[in-house]
């Protein structure tokens, strides 16, 4: 037996790792019965749902012959940068405050692209900010916080 | 009958007194502006462009807002437009096959006839299919207050089953999916009981996992990281853009060609999993099959431009009726209307044109008013879109992001959504990557509470008798279609055809 298509393999997995989990998980919520259903039903039967299907997907991507080999090439550079300039945006924008931390994504997140330039980066990570100040904070007068935590900032 | 039509003129009239304010006016100007903005930016289409723009519309009433939304939605769509016919990067896949021969058209110099073509075709198209709207609203919402919960939770697994027949890829993945999104949707407090579902003890998800961040995530951020993936390449027109005015040639060949692509794209809009990319491929189709000279197709043949751009505005529009008045969205755009209306506390469905009437109609009558500042905004302003299309990416989606966290943080004020938005985000560049489709999931999850709500209730009703979603006659009917359509995908033949066809699309 082999792998004929990655993919299909891959994300019948992922679905069998959903199905059960939620599965596991609903049972510890109270099942009641088909006339009276409780919090539990309902997700205990797409969990199952989920979990069958996810054992189809995957089987059928396997052939006893060689066949296609479909793989699903991940690149780590985009995927690093683009989302830890999200998560750490989240971590500094209550003690650090707006423009810090709009200028750490931006450049943070430009060093996801092949053809980063750190002149660029900042020169753009600037007029955003200008940007940024003007729409969100001047006009919609969104509720972020703007200065850093420590010079009074609100957190 | 009479008394019908007094009563639509004077349904209109108060839709119109509705956007007329100043107020609306703005907004829905401001949404077609700015989604025209975004959606002219190659690879992002209306799904993206609403999912990114979200959160600007909370602060408003709900009234402004959704005509807001409406607007961002065909100013995404025109915009998708624009570049498929200047650059032969589609915007979004439903302008793929505005690439085929409006590129064409511009490389011989007709970059203007087409881009004029496809604004008064897409505003025809518009009228049309608004009209139809307002006819079709009030007949449909009076069926579906005759439904009770056995038909409504059937309605859903038609609408739910039919939205993968259309969609591309294996449609067992898809119905994967769909689960998944309906057990995304459950997270959160059952209503009934009050228990935490799959919250694991955090507080910010006791309210589920927010619609932004998840439609951000999907959509927005897994976009961004695969875009990323590969080299840009644009073939933008260099010469200047010139000769707006049709000539009387291409008017009277365009002419049917847009009355045609209304009528297939109004058809395509209502069904389940229909909407813009599938009416603006069935349209082209169409179109070389009754065209005299169908070699001239991916040419520059005007036709070929005039009748998927005007049968995906049709679409767009009609693919509203499903959401207005029954409650079911029937393709992603439509789904994220729906998330937004539930934001603004609004339960989409029949009870919208009785309880909030101002809505209702002010946002059929903005879909009107939208298409025609369409018409006024795009022609003049291509010049602006123009320049924004060299715009290099490097420069342009940090901006993206920066917008995304801004938008997610200031709907609650809430640091979580940025960091579920990021886990989203990676879970949907799994799904770009394993091929799965994440619009299935964004249905599933919209639907979710609603069906799980109509099945206890149908079930409580039977006494626990699972036999009364066949024995009443309206549900087996849907059952039965979905049954249907599912053995129409599972049939080798029909499977093969429905492969090529969307591989001629991709």
């Amino acid at each position: 037996m082999q792998i004929k298509n990655h993919k299909d393999f891959n994300a019948g997995l992922l679905f069998i790792l959903f199905g059960i989990a939620a599965t596991v998980s609903a049972k510890s919520y109270p099942i009641g019965t088909a006339a009276k259903m409780g919090p539990g039903y309902f997700p205990f039967i797409l969990g199952f749902m989920l979990t069958v299907l996810g054992f189809v997907i995957s089987l059928k991507s396997l052939s006893k012959g060689r066949g296609v080999r479909k793989r699903a090439l991940i690149r780590f550079r985009p995927v690093v940068f683009v989302l830890s300039s999200i998560v750490l945006f989240g971590l500094l924008l209550l003690p650090l405050g707006l423009p810090l931390s709009t200028f750490l994504l931006i450049l943070i997140s430009s060093m996801a692209s092949d053809e980063f330039k750190m002149k660029v980066a900042i020169l753009n990570a600037f007029v955003l900010l200008i940007v940024v100040l003007i729409i969100f904070v001047y006009f919609l007068q969104f509720q972020i916080p703007v200065l850093p935590a420590f010079l009074g900032g609100r957190t | 009958m009479r008394e019908g039509r007094m009563e639509l003129l004077s349904n209109l009239a108060l839709g119109f007194q509705t956007v007329i304010s100043p107020q609306n006016l703005l907004y829905c100007f401001l949404g077609a502006l700015i989604g025209t903005l975004i959606g002219v930016l190659p690879g992002i289409g209306p799904v993206q462009t609403i999912a990114i723009l979200l959160p600007t519309t909370f602060a408003l009433p709900p009234v402004s807002a959704l005509i807001m939304l409406a607007g961002i939605y065909y100013g995404a769509q025109y915009g998708g437009s624009t570049t498929s016919i200047l650059v032969n990067v589609p915007g979004e896949a439903s302008s793929v096959v505005t690439c085929l021969d409006g590129y064409q058209m511009a490389l011989q110099g007709r970059a203007g006839a087409a881009l004029t073509i496809s604004a008064l075709g897409s505003f025809v198209a518009g009228c049309f299919a608004t009209l139809l709207l307002a006819i079709l609203a009030i007949p449909l919402s009076e069926l579906a207050f005759k439904f009770g919960p056995a038909e409504y939770f059937s309605l859903m697994v038609f609408g739910l089953i039919g939205s993968i027949v259309f969609a591309s890829g294996s449609p067992i993945k898809a119905i994967g999916m769909i689960v998944l999104g309906l057990l995304l949707g459950v997270v959160g407090t059952d209503i009934t009981s009050g228990t935490q579902r799959f919250s694991f003890g955090i507080p910010e998800l006791t309210d589920g996992i927010g619609f932004v961040p998840l439609a951000m995530g999907l959509f927005g951020i897994s976009e961004i990281i695969k875009s990323l993936e590969r080299k840009e390449k644009r073939e933008i027109l260099k010469s200047k853009i010139s000769g707006f005015w049709l000539k009387k040639k291409d008017l009277r060949e365009a002419a049917p060609a847009v009355a045609r692509g209304t009528l297939t794209g109004s058809l395509l809009g209502i069904l389940p999993g229909g909407g813009a990319i599938l009416s603006s491929f069935i349209s082209y189709m169409l179109e070389k099959k009754v065209s005299r000279k169908p070699e001239s197709f991916g040419k520059g043949n005007i036709c070929g431009v005039a009748s998927p751009e005007s049968a995906n505005n049709a679409a767009a529009q009609t693919s509203f009726i499903p959401l207005l008045t029954l409650g079911i969205p029937p393709n992603v755009v439509i789904a994220m209307m729906a998330g937004a209306m539930m934001i603004h506390g609004i339960q989409p469905g029949p009870r919208v044109i009785s309880s909030n009437p101002e809505l209702f109609w002010g946002v059929i009558a903005s879909m009107w008013v939208g298409n025609l500042m369409l018409v006024i905004l795009n022609l003049p302003l291509i010049g602006i879109w123009v320049r924004l299309l060299t715009v290099p990416y490097r420069v342009l989606y940090p901006a993206i992001l920066l917008f995304c966290c801004i938008g997610i943080y200031s709907v609650n004020n809430n640091i979580f959504d940025i960091w579920l938005t990021a886990i989203l985000g990676f879970l949907g560049y799994l799904f770009i990557k394993l091929e799965c489709e994440p619009a299935p999931l964004i249905l599933g999850f919209v639907l979710g509470p609603m069906m799980e709500e109509n099945l206890r209730r149908g079930m409580l009703l039977s006494r626990g008798d699972p036999s009364i979603f066949i024995t009443r006659p309206l549900s087996l009917a849907f059952l039965l279609m979905a049954v249907a359509m599912l053995v129409v995908i599972a049939v080798p033949a029909i499977h093969r055809k429905r492969e090529e066809a969307f591989h001629e699309e991709g």
